[in-house]
């Protein structure tokens, strides 16, 4: 039923989107926890920068990127000159891309959960002889179970619907830069709209799949409360 | 113990030196706002910007070279609300100090299950606990770490006045099976009547005043006061029980007093707090109505609140009584210092 091109492209797109969620949470999470706790003057200054990319438009951010991973740019320049080569229209770049357009469908949510922990938590858990590192893997991370899950879910989601970063800064590469929404677009250039309907039924469907998964991970706080014993 | 701690907070300030005793409960009293919750986090390692000392026994955790961290500290601390884990059942949320402790053991473990009886409890979860429950587990939970010191935050003040009538026996059954030392922050009177061995006032951020609860209460110059009253707090042991009567007899130095029978047997031992204005004073045994009346000597004679009354200071035996009087009935009865006395006690509050 799928093009083998279709496929192609519907492998890049998960394998794109895990690996940017697999990086994000493992720097988002340190992250977050330090712009929930901190009171530095920086936080301000740093929620700001990372919910840029939830207003500005994806091709201005593509663009940008684009000038700043390029030959002439000053990130472009390094790379080259470290033997990295440049990262525009290569597989890597779409994943730096997609970092920076995602962070703050990862870093939002997790902060959230963060800042609903007390202080007083943490100071418990110091009484009860726990390290700081230690309170934070034992009981900051599990009760924040359910704000993780909800940035795991948005960020990978938000980065298999990613277009206009990826057509600035990936181009239409099959097998490289070529994601579904990309391929989606290629279709419909192309008047083949069979092909296209295809495509777009999965991600309609994965859509909504991913919406119900978020509402039963809200719910779910509320759901397990016992009932009082008296 | 020894410990001394200044801090600043604003307009607050905190400047305390203090010596206590390595064993009993120590009440640090005053109203809130005086600081003397902020002491006890100083002494926990909770107040990062806190200069000063602490040590008890052979170990040192605060001096101005080092601070230890709280973590590292072998308190138990029990905060003002149940303060469990709410991902882990009751039986994890023991078990998390225990894992990470060097000092607990499986004994320290049972024994706080047993001791503030939750056994029953260990499957729940926090959410199915009442406040009361909650607030035991959390009791359980630090003194299941076998600490050199217990910390006690005002663990009742958020409770109920039945859930706090459900926890003090639980309380007392800790300041009776342990001997570590205990440091108690409180502005309930009846607490410290129930609970206090030693009390330190606190006003402003300063010690105003430390002492054991007897000399603390028979001060001279400025009794402490409960609830705002002086008052007389005896320890002593139920000799005798008058079925008929309902009434239960307490050895007090080689005299006794008699007090509705509530539940107690013989060998108990019982706490019981006597009003200042409760006990009347006479020179020969007079009015029969008096069940309890008690030979003492005047030791000394204050000035009382209202210039018509005085504090009068009686010695039976080892205990001081406090008793207010009008100084009228004092020149009618002709009674000085160095006087014989009659203590007639009109009622007792037990805290048994």
């Amino acid at each position: 039923m799928l093009s083998a091109g279709d496929m192609q492209a519907l492998l890049l797109t998960l394998k794109l989107a895990s690996t940017v969620t697999i990086i994000l949470l493992f720097f988002g999470i340190p992250f977050s926890w330090w712009l929930a706790r901190s009171h530095s003057k920086l936080t301000s200054l740093l929620t700001a920068l990372v919910a840029m990319p939830l207003i500005l438009p994806p091709t201005v951010l593509g663009f940008y990127l684009l000038l700043l991973l390029g030959p002439e740019g000053p990130v472009g320049k390094i790379t080259t000159q470290l033997g990295i080569g440049l990262f525009p229209f290569t597989f890597s770049g779409l994943v730096i891309a997609s970092i920076i357009y995602s962070l703050p469908f990862t870093v939002q949510p997790l902060v959230s959960a963060f800042e609903a922990i007390p202080g007083r938590t943490l100071e418990v858990a110091s009484t009860l002889r726990a390290s700081p590192i230690d309170a934070f893997f034992s009981i900051v991370l599990p009760l924040s179970k359910s704000g993780i899950l909800t940035a795991i879910v948005l960020t990978f989601a938000h980065t298999v619907g990613e277009f206009g970063v990826i057509l600035m800064i990936g181009g239409n590469i099959p097998g490289e830069t070529q994601v579904v929404s990309i391929q989606i677009y290629d279709h419909v250039e192309s008047m083949d709209y069979g092909a296209a309907h295809r495509l777009s039924l999965i991600m309609l469907v994965f859509s909504f799949v991913t919406l119900t998964l978020l509402q039963w991970i809200r719910r779910r706080r509320f759901a397990f409360v016992p009932v009082k014993s008296k | 113990m020894k410990l001394g701690y200044k801090l600043s907070k604003g307009r607050f300030n905190l400047n305390v030196e203090l010596e206590l005793p390595e064993t009993g409960i120590s009440v640090l009293y005053g109203h809130s706002g005086c600081g003397k919750t902020t002491l006890l986090r100083c002494v926990a390692g909770l107040e990062k910007e806190a200069d000063g000392h602490f040590s008890i026994g052979n170990e040192v955790w605060d001096n101005p070279k080092t601070k230890l961290k709280p973590h590292k500290r072998a308190i138990g601390y029990v905060f003002q609300e149940p303060s469990l884990f709410s991902h882990l059942s009751v039986k994890d949320n023991l078990d998390y100090g225990i894992k990470r402790s060097i000092h607990a053991s499986k004994e320290s473990l049972n024994e706080a299950i047993s001791v503030l009886g939750i056994e029953h409890l260990l499957d729940q979860k926090p959410e199915a606990l009442s406040g009361g429950e909650a607030q035991r587990v959390g009791i359980a939970r630090a003194l299941a770490l076998n600490p050199k010191i217990l910390l006690f935050d005002e663990p009742l003040a958020s409770l109920d006045d039945n859930r706090k009538r459900e926890i003090l026996p639980y309380l007392k059954r800790v300041k009776r099976q342990l001997s570590i030392p205990m440091l108690y922050v409180t502005h309930a009177a009846p607490e410290v009547a129930m609970l206090a061995d030693h009390v330190v006032v606190m006003n402003e951020g300063r010690v105003v005043s430390s002492d054991s609860l007897a000399a603390s209460l028979s001060n001279e110059s400025s009794p402490l006061k409960l609830n705002g009253e002086i008052s007389t707090v005896l320890t002593g042991q139920v000799t005798e029980i008058d079925k008929h009567w309902h009434l239960a007899c307490l050895s007090i130095y080689d005299q006794k007093l008699w007090l509705p029978d509530a539940k107690l047997s013989i060998g108990d031992e019982v706490r019981v707090q006597i009003l200042s204005k409760d006990i009347g004073l006479a020179n020969s045994a007079g009015d029969a109505s008096f069940q309890n009346v008690l030979k003492a000597e005047i030791v000394a004679i204050n000035e009382g609140e209202h210039p018509s009354q005085a504090i009068v200071k009686a010695a039976a035996g080892e205990h001081a009584f406090m008793v207010m009087v009008t100084k009228r009935a004092l020149a009618n009865l002709a009674l000085g210092v160095g006087s014989q006395v009659l203590l007639q006690v009109k009622s007792v509050a037990i805290h048994s």
